[in-house]
């Protein structure tokens, strides 16, 4: 389950963020920490879990504290959901 | 063509000074609130106009103890906090010069911040800095040998002193003509290039511009817009702040991520004013639940200014669509063109009258740089106004020989006006390129028509990204660090994206090895380090194969050229 839920955050990040669909991002690579998902993101992969996984993720939670790697936000998610 | 407005009676007198004002606020309204604080939770902390003073008093005072002297700079590198705002007067009631910086985001890389920190330090050579303490040591290890600034205040146990002596306090003492502030932009040539500005030009700014937006007591500004930039400064700050206008304040880092809070606070305060670069409407219309709307009510908001970076109508129809079930009227719809050297506004459109929008013929703009009217859509572009000059400022559009040009044809704004920049503080060769003959070269293009400016463009390749300017040789220099990426091969600039309402980065670089693994990762590297070392997010990092990049005759990267020819091979998807 874990693994659906980072195989389609991947998609998702790597498509509508980055707008490069080739590139791989590792389970336990920093994704705000490291600036790869930028500010103005956040808010729509917020959404994108609502949406997708119906985990709702409060503006209060969107930083590198509350969740920075895929593994941390599927566990976030599947706590939630 | 020139346009000037007629001159306006003064709201301030041409004597005033911010400590005066201030003082004056603190004696005759101590217990009207002037800032309401939001936290990330939308709970408010008002600041008095008495709070305000004895905060910045007590700023003040401990900066005398530091040794400051009159006319020294103090840098401040703080979180949007009351300390920012009263360290922020604390600097001038001691008669220093205040300039904040961006604060360091988890994202940024410190090694990079720290350079940007000392580029700044070497030329504004300021005596005191005030931060946090978590932020100490990155403050020390910038200051290198010079051992500038001297003094770094903690912006904490800052006492509050027991007898108010203030009467004695060099701000107040302050003459018209000095220095009050020093803005930057960012990026290494932006904060090589501080805008210093006097207190009558401040005040001669505010007199104009409350004046073409038709200011009230009635108005209540709301603003998430960071204080290290004009917009956020002066029409986000100073403007309410000194002229008894009440301020509903929220840190761009809690707006970024929670769009709504801008509406809720809006319908909350019943706000009035509020100031918006274009992107920020495209956000706000495209990210905000409906759930997160309920009972909001904009009825009060009687407009919404967009400045700062080039405007769409496209993205002020978004805005009104999504917004007018909640009360917004189209009227709010309002527009402005605005610099730092200029302390902000230079024009204003809305506000008495609709936002003038034009179809201009596309092939006549481009290839012969006139705006000729068109009835055919299909081949014309949408133009809006940035409206006409505030009084006391005239504005001309010239040639690259300084010659008038007459109605709708394009060239280089200039403006000239009672509130300019006394100069880029000690770059005193820049300042004297930037002015011919008492006009400032602003670098921007546009055109007149019956009054009205249009701006089209910008002379310099300067990329203005959510409303910040970000200068791409900053950026290339950058890109030339991360390995297999060469200086001279590699290109910096933006391309507007119609969805987001803004210039999007993009870098395109010539390496030698291209198998895909060494492309993918130099791609990765490149995108990772500019976005950790620098303000924007890299959007597309683009590798191509050697003599992929076109160059002028004399061996220069041709930054136009190549975002023409990057357009027409790759064109990005919104």
């Amino acid at each position: 389950m874990q693994q659906e839920i980072i195989q389609t955050l991947i998609t998702y990040i790597t498509t509508q963020i980055l707008k490069q669909p080739g590139r791989q991002i590792a389970p336990a690579e920093a994704l705000i920490s490291s600036g790869l998902i930028d500010s103005f993101s956040l808010v729509d992969l917020a959404l994108f879990i609502e949406d997708n996984f119906g985990a709702h993720i409060d503006d209060t939670e969107l930083n590198a504290d509350t969740f920075d790697t895929l593994e941390q936000l599927a566990a976030l998610i599947q706590g939630r959901q | 063509m020139q346009v000037s407005a007629p001159n306006s009676p003064p709201a301030f007198s041409p004597q005033e000074t911010v400590s005066r004002v201030l003082l004056r606020d603190y004696q005759q309204t101590p217990d009207t609130v002037s800032v309401y604080l939001l936290d990330s939770r939308q709970h408010d902390s008002p600041i008095t106009y008495r709070n305000l003073f004895e905060r910045s008093l007590a700023f003040a005072l401990r900066l005398e103890q530091a040794g400051i002297q009159p006319g020294a700079v103090v840098i401040l590198i703080l979180p949007h906090s009351a300390d920012l705002i009263c360290a922020f007067f604390g600097a001038i009631l001691a008669g220093a010069i205040p300039s904040i910086m961006p604060f360091l985001t988890e994202k940024l890389s410190p090694d990079q911040y720290r350079s940007s920190l000392s580029a700044l330090f070497e030329i504004t050579r300021p005596a005191v800095t005030i931060t946090y303490p978590e932020f100490l040591e990155e403050v020390l290890r910038a200051r290198g040998e010079q051992r500038l600034p001297k003094e770094i205040i903690v912006a904490e146990n800052i006492p509050t002193p027991l007898d108010n002596d203030f009467q004695r306090l060099p701000g107040l003492l302050a003459d018209p003509d000095h220095i009050v502030l020093l803005q930057h932009s960012s990026g290494t040539t932006g904060l090589q290039k501080g805008v210093a500005l006097s207190h009558r030009s401040v005040f001669n700014q505010l007199n104009s511009y409350s004046r073409a937006i038709r200011i009230t007591s009635e108005d209540v500004i709301v603003s998430w817009l960071p204080l290290y930039h004009d917009m956020g400064l002066i029409a986000g700050f100073l403007m309410p702040i000194l002229m008894r206008i009440p301020l509903v304040l929220m840190s761009p880092f809690d707006w970024v991520r929670a769009p709504a809070r801008l509406l809720r606070a809006i319908s909350d305060h019943r706000g009035t004013l509020c100031w918006l670069p274009n992107f920020a409407y495209n956000f706000c219309a495209q990210k905000i639940r409906d759930r997160d709307l309920e009972g909001v009510d904009l009825s009060s908001w009687r407009a919404v200014i967009n400045c700062s970076e080039p405007m769409h109508w496209s993205s002020h129809q978004m805005f009104l669509e999504r917004f007018s079930p909640y009360g917004l009227r189209p009227q709010a719809l309002a527009t402005s063109y605005a610099m730092a050297e200029n302390v902000f506004a230079v024009t204003q459109g809305g506000i008495t009258s609709p936002v003038v929008v034009e179809n201009i013929h596309q092939r006549a703009l481009f290839d012969n740089q006139r705006a000729e009217l068109s009835n055919d859509a299909d081949l014309s572009i949408e133009m809006v106004s940035a409206g006409q000059p505030i009084a006391n400022t005239s504005l001309r559009v010239i040639d690259s020989n300084g010659k008038l040009l007459p109605d709708r044809q394009i060239g280089e704004i200039a403006i000239r006006s009672d509130c300019l920049l006394t100069g880029y503080y000690n770059r005193p060769d820049l300042t004297e390129k930037a002015f011919i003959d008492g006009w400032y070269q602003t670098g921007d293009l546009g055109y007149l028509a019956n009054g009205e400016l249009f701006v089209t463009g910008r002379k310099k390749d300067l990329i203005i990204v959510g409303g910040k300017n970000i200068y791409p040789q900053d950026l290339e220099r950058l890109a030339s660090d991360v390995e297999g990426v060469h200086p001279g091969r590699v290109v910096a600039f933006g391309v507007f994206n119609e969805a987001a309402g803004t210039e999007e980065v993009v870098i395109v670089a010539e390496v030698d090895d291209l198998q895909p693994g060494i492309r993918q990762l130099t791609a990765d590297k490149l995108r990772q380090h500019i976005t950790r070392n620098s303000d924007i997010a890299l959007r597309y990092a683009h590798i191509v194969e050697h003599g992929w990049l076109l160059k002028t005759s004399s061996g220069k990267i041709a930054r136009a050229a190549n975002r023409d020819k990057f357009i027409a091979e790759i064109k990005p998807t919104a």
